[in-house]
């Protein structure tokens, strides 16, 4: 069971949290400006990576509060959670900062 | 203390297992085996026990597969051996288990020497330290060493410090308890038996308790088990872990066995040797693998008259129901073969092939393996992050060494988690060192035949079936284990897996290292089903939700449906009633005269701030900003997908205040999506949500008297010019302050009264008196559905499952056309297949027999004669019979249906098929001329 | 009943299995993963369709996947046509694999039980039968007392605190053993010729002018005319090599099993509400799933609580279960597209296909899945069954959503 650190209320069990996804999708602009396809992608389409991953997590059973959290896929690892808004530390995925 | 054992009386001691006490009886068989039948006798005296298994209990306590090891003898103890499978219960379990959370700085994992100088270490800093322990007793393997051992000593030195432990305020230990599981962040699960089996219960006493807990450190104290070696008939009753023939003297006062011979790879088996030789065994000869041992053990042993038999191994053991005799040989050079054989005769013998650290705990984690010489097995190559091992599971075997290992462990525990003390003093215990091990695994017989060269007793698996899985092609020792089944029982194959490896690499060619062990998996030990489910069962499995006047309906005995977590009354029966005829009678006076319903489950969401209207813009289809204050409106949610996922009626109680309502399923993940799109999307909308759902009791009034009754109870104006359709007016009702709304899920004239929760029931009672003139009935769901199908009215999740549009619904009206209004799921109703014309669409369907009703879920076709596969066009979603069309009829999903106004369409069923017209989904009151009353 | 007279089945397998086999450098057609799916694929390709120079590559053991970790539900009674269909043909061939593999699969059609718990589910459960009949998919609804006399152990008291008012019935639904299928695949497909290459890892997916020409391995490069991505909850990894990026994402789901046990189970039960489904194997011990965890992993180990939940609704279920004693969990990968579909056929990328996100529900269509895609791989065309499973369906929107009202999609 992850010990997830909230940004807001400091470190509580999994169970008070529920899982996001994918954080950092950027909504489109102009929906209707683009094509089925490329709002298909927006839709559905997100990374899956074996490492660390960027995600989101409501403190459900807490302050209610949405936030990012910097995980490992391969080991449960947890590098850090950061609140909304603000960005992962640059070490680690800048590359898809743009996101 | 008496217990049963196989139907017959037996007696021990208090502090026995029921091993030691059938062992003290003189038996050697204890069963038979699973596959082979052969007679079984125990082998072991802990967790590792592959043969001593039995059900336990009777009735609905009936417990299978429990190890006789493990078993402490309770006076009126029920058991039964088992052939390596058990029973369930005949009935439901009686017994209580219950949960705790714990949360500590060092967690030790078991109390042996190790273990009990660890949590001291880390206890005396102020660490909150958690000691647990499997066995009823602390000590570990120091409660089998004798009392004029070296090991004496240390044992002294720690029941000095377990008294200390016992003032410590943060330091608590708990025998009886296993640690069995390691998540990830550092969470453990453990179960404590608090009533043992047999044992009396205390009322409100659970039987079995799980621990949950976090632990910042851990320290692995687990100790090591004894491996046996596969040779011919090492499973005959007699052949017992040369270890647990030590602890079944030195703890429980039994000897096993006259005569003993003793197979070992090692030094530990000789001081079994000699402490049964001073108990009266006679020890025949000790057979030690090592080709010239001279450790302190040995001459010892020889001292005392024993014969060794340095670089030899026991071949065969011979014997019917129990070992009689074994053919003893030289081994040659490094291989498995014996020669120049020898016989001899004894009535145990005791075999030592190393220790294996247990270590299973940090595997289960992913820490990886590596070999380890002291113990001729396997190791943890680095402990997990927040871990570290003391002791034999850390291949440390010397107690001296052990004694400075696991203060030193603790210690660092604690310091890890924050806390630190002066150093601590260890004793110094003249022990003799141990002379490395020669490990065998297991020897091939004379005559070739390796079909009761035994690799897991548990399991009946022998050297011939890992021979034929190598021989199949095999080399993993994952695909090894399910070829033969070995490792796979319920002792976790501990006293198989190294074995099977080892012969595995030594048939393949390979090192052991490379073939490696099977993986670890929690639990460590099997896990009773209800100790894991806890207090969650019957009543508190999930929690029931009521409304405020869920007392009401109990007593007026309506029928419940659970929908969600919610009891809500399905319907009223007056008498004997059934669903039917009470929905019938209480559809007929809600449209003849006036009903009443709890809608009291409905979400509510208050939602205020000065973007609110932008906010109800993008989660609903419809638009906001021309919402009057003191008004209320229909709205729309959908998924991004562009399918609907719930609706429900927004009300505007002020310019910056609304409240929106949800399904009664749906309330809590409505309010999720508005929270993440509100903070993820959109933070820069100044809006508060708040659930309110519980704040307030909801009582609808409907049918054309429902304003006579109300007017009973208020002031406020009820006529229709000064409270129209979709008002809200706030005022006084039955005494109470309420929000009234007039909302119509009917089509019928209605008012939904809201009040403040506590006040619902009186509220309720009061309209119920207020409306007995007019005989005003309550009504459930079924009822409701009824009426708000008649008037073509969608339910989420029964018109919908989570592929249809609001457009398929016909509610291209409640979708906002305004270009600048970009709601949730807008983009994608204009997908190429969502905006197909020919999709699946909400229609009418009227049976062509009247009386004849659709079953809900029944498919539509339009050829009933096709053979299957049929083409079906569509479903139906919600059939009722109706008092006010005076027929039945039903809503459907079609495809295309729209356009299939007045066409026939077939419900195939069994054997026959119901032929209907499609029609629009409203059948009632088109002209919404009853709504006003 | 007797305690003393209890016996376990054994079963012993043949006494020769798969030829282990080097890498060549080329070959006509790579299968990625030597799970069931990727077996299945090559053995249908060499039986159905000629080709024998092929070539699977499993980066661990054959088998080792998710095909190891499953609870062994078959079953073809899906709501919506597309997946009825593929799953139908699928337990056709079930039903003939054990003398076509010469292997006993230990299949064995005991039915499959999906109880109601509410009115929804009711709902949704008749008609998911109706749909069923006229697909030529067997179904029937049993009522309360139904339930009772098809599976006596299983609580049907109305003070359950959701109490079972109906089930689903597929009587041709059952299990069979894992290991079984995926050696007795394993062990067909290499007499016909196909190279089992284990502990072979693809570290690289090869692409030229938008065709696919090989792969990077652990053990050098290998080239061939077709690549398949057959390797359950690491796809997208995979795929990413080939620069594709898939709507799936990787969950663990845990299983467990239970200490062996005298059969009281007679056939396999499913509940929605109380999340659990069982069924009791052929040794006697209880095989158990319930719902994946919530966040992605690929660390094939996921939280306890997740366990201790389907515990409570099993012994809710079954309370003559409480005594029964959990004796191993463990967790596959699974990857899960966003309706709950999988996703099979070819690829914008020409000669690489794709295998993946059956979820939860993989085992039951291995043979389908395999004899689709096999189809697929030989002709270069849909299959009419796979045709519907393609990937642009996400751009479209013409998905096949099982979430909402197939129950649980195991």
């Amino acid at each position: 069971m992850l010990l997830i650190s909230c940004p807001w209320c400091g470190e509580r069990d999994e169970v008070e949290f529920h899982y996001g996804g994918e954080s950092h999708i950027a909504y489109p602009d102009d929906p209707e400006a683009i094509t089925d396809d490329a709002w298909g992608e927006f839709l559905f389409v997100r990374n899956n990576p074996s490492g660390e991953f960027r995600e989101r997590w409501l403190h459900t059973h807490g302050c209610r509060r949405w936030f990012n959290l910097l995980r490992d896929t391969s080991t449960h690892e947890i590098v850090r959670s950061y609140r909304m808004g603000e960005s992962a530390d640059q070490s680690s995925g800048a590359e898809r900062e743009s996101d | 203390m008496s217990f049963s054992f196989d139907g017959g009386q037996r007696r021990g001691f208090a502090g026995d297992t029921l091993a030691s006490a059938l062992l003290a009886s003189g038996e050697r068989v204890f069963g038979r085996s699973i596959y082979h039948d052969r007679p079984r006798g125990i082998v072991a005296a802990g967790r590792d026990e592959p043969c001593a298994y039995v059900q336990l209990g009777e009735a609905g306590q009936s417990e299978p597969m429990q190890q006789a090891t493990r078993v402490e003898i309770v006076e009126g103890l029920v058991a039964a051996p088992l052939a390596g499978i058990g029973s369930l219960a005949a009935e439901a379990d009686p017994d209580r288990y219950d949960k705790v959370h714990a949360h500590c700085d060092v967690l030790v994992v078991g109390a042996g020497p190790a273990g009990i100088a660890a949590a001291w270490a880390a206890g005396r800093t102020g660490a909150r330290t958690l000691l647990l322990e499997d066995d009823s007793a602390l000590g570990g393997q120091l409660l089998g060493v004798a009392a004029e051992s070296p090991g004496a000593a240390g044992r002294t030195w720690l029941d000095e410090k377990l008294a200390e432990i016992a003032t410590f305020r943060e330091t608590r230990v708990h025998t009886r308890t296993i640690v069995s599981g390691l998540y990830d962040g550092g969470s453990v699960y453990a179960l404590e038996t608090r009533i043992r089996p047999g044992e009396a219960g205390a009322p409100g006493v659970s039987a079995r308790r799980l621990w949950q807990i976090r632990a910042r450190q851990l320290v692995l104290a687990a100790g090591a088990l004894e491996r046996p070696v596969a040779f011919s008939g090492n499973d005959l009753p007699g052949v017992m872990l040369a270890g647990a023939a030590r602890m079944y003297l030195n703890r429980f006062g039994v000897r096993c066995g006259e005569q003993a011979v003793v197979f070992t790879t090692n030094d530990s088996a000789y001081s079994a040797a000699l402490e049964l030789h001073r108990a009266g065994c006679t020890i025949k000869a000790i057979v030690d693998t090592r080709d010239d041992p001279r450790s302190v053990f040995v001459s010892r042993a020889r001292e005392a008259g024993i014969d060794v038999r340095s670089g030899s191994a026991v071949a065969v053991a011979h014997g019917g129901d129990g070992i009689e005799a074994v053919t003893v040989g030289r081994l040659l050079g490094e291989s498995s073969v014996v020669s120049e054989l020898d016989a001899l005769d004894c009535d145990r013998l005791l075999v030592s092939g190393g220790w294996d650290p247990q270590t299973q705990l940090l595997r289960q984690v992913g820490a990886r393996m590596v070999a380890q010489g002291a113990s001729s097995g396997f190791g943890i190559e680095t402990p997990p992050p927040a871990s570290t091992l003391a002791g034999a599971c850390n291949g440390t075997f010397l107690l001296g060494t052990t004694l400075s290992e696991g203060p030193a462990a603790g210690e660092r525990a604690a310091l890890a988690a924050g806390f630190r003390a002066e150093p601590v003093v260890v004793p110094d215990v003249a022990e003799p060192l141990e002379e490395a091990p020669r490990p065998v695994f297991f020897v091939a017989p004379p005559d070739g035949d390796l079909s009761s060269c035994y690799v897991d007793l548990h399991r009946d698996a022998t050297v011939d079936d890992v021979q034929r899985a190598v021989g199949a092609g095999l080399t993993s020792i994952e695909h090894v284990k399910r070829y033969t089944s070995a490792g796979t029982g319920a002792e976790q194959g501990r006293t198989a897996t190294v074995n099977v490896a080892a012969v595995t690499a030594e048939l393949i060619g390979a090192p052991l290292t490379e073939v490696g062990l099977q993986s670890a998996r929690p639990p460590i030990i099997p896990l009773a089903f209800g100790a894991m489910a806890g207090r969650h069962r019957g009543d508190l499995y999930e929690p029931v939700r009521v409304t405020p006047i869920h007392s009401w309906h109990v007593e007026q005995g309506a029928v419940f449906e659970d929908v969600g977590q919610w009891k809500r009354p399905l319907y009223y029966p007056l008498d004997d009633e059934d669903l039917d005829a009470a929905v019938l009678r209480e559809c007929a006076a809600v449209r003849a005269a006036v009903g009443m319903v709890d809608a009291s489950t409905l979400g509510k969401i208050d939602v205020r701030g000065p973007d609110s209207v932008e906010f109800l813009n993008r989660v609903y289809t419809n638009a906001y900003e021309n919402l009057a204050v003191g008004a209320c409106r229909y709205g729309l949610m959908c998924t991004l997908d562009g399918m609907l996922f719930d609706d429900g009626v927004v009300m505007r109680l002020g310019e910056e205040h609304f409240v929106a309502t949800t399904t009664t399923g749906g309330a809590a993940a409505v309010l999720d999506w508005m929270e993440e799109w509100l903070q993820t999307e959109w933070p820069d909308l100044d809006v508060y949500l708040t659930s309110v759902t519980e704040q307030w009791a909801t009582i609808a009034i409907v049918g054309p008297a429902s304003r006579d009754v109300l007017g009973r109870l208020t002031e406020i104006p009820l006529d229709n010019e000064s409270f129209p359709f979709m008002g809200i007016r706030h005022g006084v009702v039955a005494d109470v302050p309420a929000r009234v709304s007039r909302i119509s899920f009917s089509g019928e004239l209605a008012f939904e009264v809201n009040v403040e929760g506590l006040s619902g029931l009186a509220v309720w009672d009061a309209i119920w008196q207020a409306g007995q003139p007019e005989g005003i009935t309550p009504y459930g769901t079924e009822t409701m559905h009824v009426l708000r199908a008649e008037k073509g009215y969608v339910i989420v999740g029964q018109e919908t499952d989570g592929t249809v549009t609001p457009v398929d619904l016909g509610m291209d009206w409640i979708i906002s056309k305004k270009k600048s209004q970009q709601f949730v799921g807008k983009r994608s109703l204009r997908r190429e297949d969502t905006a197909r014309p020919d999709r699946k669409q909400l229609v009418g369907l009227l049976p062509h027999d009247h009386k004849v009703r659709l079953p809900e879920g029944a498919q539509l076709v339009l050829d009933q004669s096709e053979p299957v596969p049929m083409r079906m066009v569509g479903h139906v979603t919600s059939s009722y019979d109706s008092v006010a069309l005076g027929r039945t009829f039903a809503l459907a999903l079609l495809e295309s249906g729209s356009d299939r106004m007045g066409e026939t369409v077939y419900a195939p069923l069994e054997g026959r098929a119901i032929a209907a017209e499609v029609t629009g989904p409203v059948l009632f009151d088109p002209e919404n001329e009853r709504r006003d009353g | 009943m007797s305690i003393e007279h209890a016996r376990a089945d054994h079963f012993e397998h043949p006494s020769e299995l798969w030829r282990a086999s080097e890498p060549r450098a080329s070959y006509d057609v790579l299968v990625v993963g030597g799970g069931g799916h990727g077996l299945a694929t090559a053995y249908y390709l060499a039986k159905e369709h000629g080709l024998t120079d092929i070539a699977v590559l499993e980066k661990g053991w054959l088998g080792g996947g998710n095909i190891a970790r499953n609870t062994t539900v078959i079953r073809s009674n899906y709501l919506w046509d597309e997946s009825a269909a593929m799953y139908e043909h699928s337990l056709k061939l079930w039903e003939g694999l054990s003398e076509e593999l010469e292997y006993d699969l230990l299949f064995d059609q005991r039915g499959v039980l999906n109880l109601a718990h509410n009115l929804h589910e009711v709902r949704e459960g008749i008609r998911r039968v109706n749909a069923n009949r006229l697909n030529g998919v067997d179904a029937e609804w049993l009522d309360t007392d139904g339930v009772k006399e098809f599976c006596p152990i299983v609580n049907t008291s109305s003070d359950l605190r959701y109490p079972v008012l109906g089930a689903t019935l597929q009587r041709r639904g059952g299990i069979a053993r894992h290991e079984h299928v995926a050696w007795g695949y394993a062990t067909r497909a290499s007499q016909l010729g196909v190279d089992i290459i284990e502990g072979c890892e693809v570290t690289g997916i090869d692409v030229a002018g938008g065709r696919a020409t090989g792969v990077q391995t652990t053990r050098g490069p290998i080239s061939a005319n077709k690549v398949a991505l057959v390797a359950a909850g690491h796809r997208s990894v995979l795929a990413e090599m080939a620069g594709l990026r898939l709507p799936v994402q990787s969950h663990p789901l845990q299983a467990l099993v239970s200490g062996l046990l005298e059969q009281r189970l007679g056939c396999v039960v499913m509940s929605g509400a109380v999340h659990v489904y069982v069924s009791q194997a052929h040794k006697g011990e209880l095989v158990m799933g319930a719902g994946i965890d919530a966040y992605n992993s690929y660390a094939q180990r996921g939280s306890f609580h997740v366990i201790e939940k389907q515990m409570a609704a099993a012994v809710e279920l079954f309370p003559i279960f409480s005594r029964a004693q959990m004796l191993r969990t463990w967790a596959g990968i699974v990857d899960v597209c966003p309706d709950a579909s999988p996703i099979v056929g070819l690829t914008p990328i020409e000669g690489l296909f794709l295998n993946c996100g059956w979820g939860t529900g993989g085992f039951k269509a291995t043979p389908g899945s395999g004899w689709t895609l096999a189809h697929t791989i030989a002709t270069g065309e849909p299959h009419r069954l796979n045709a519907p499973f393609a990937l642009d369906r996400f751009a479209h929107g013409r998905l096949i959503d099982e979430h909402g009202a197939a129950g649980v999609a195991h």
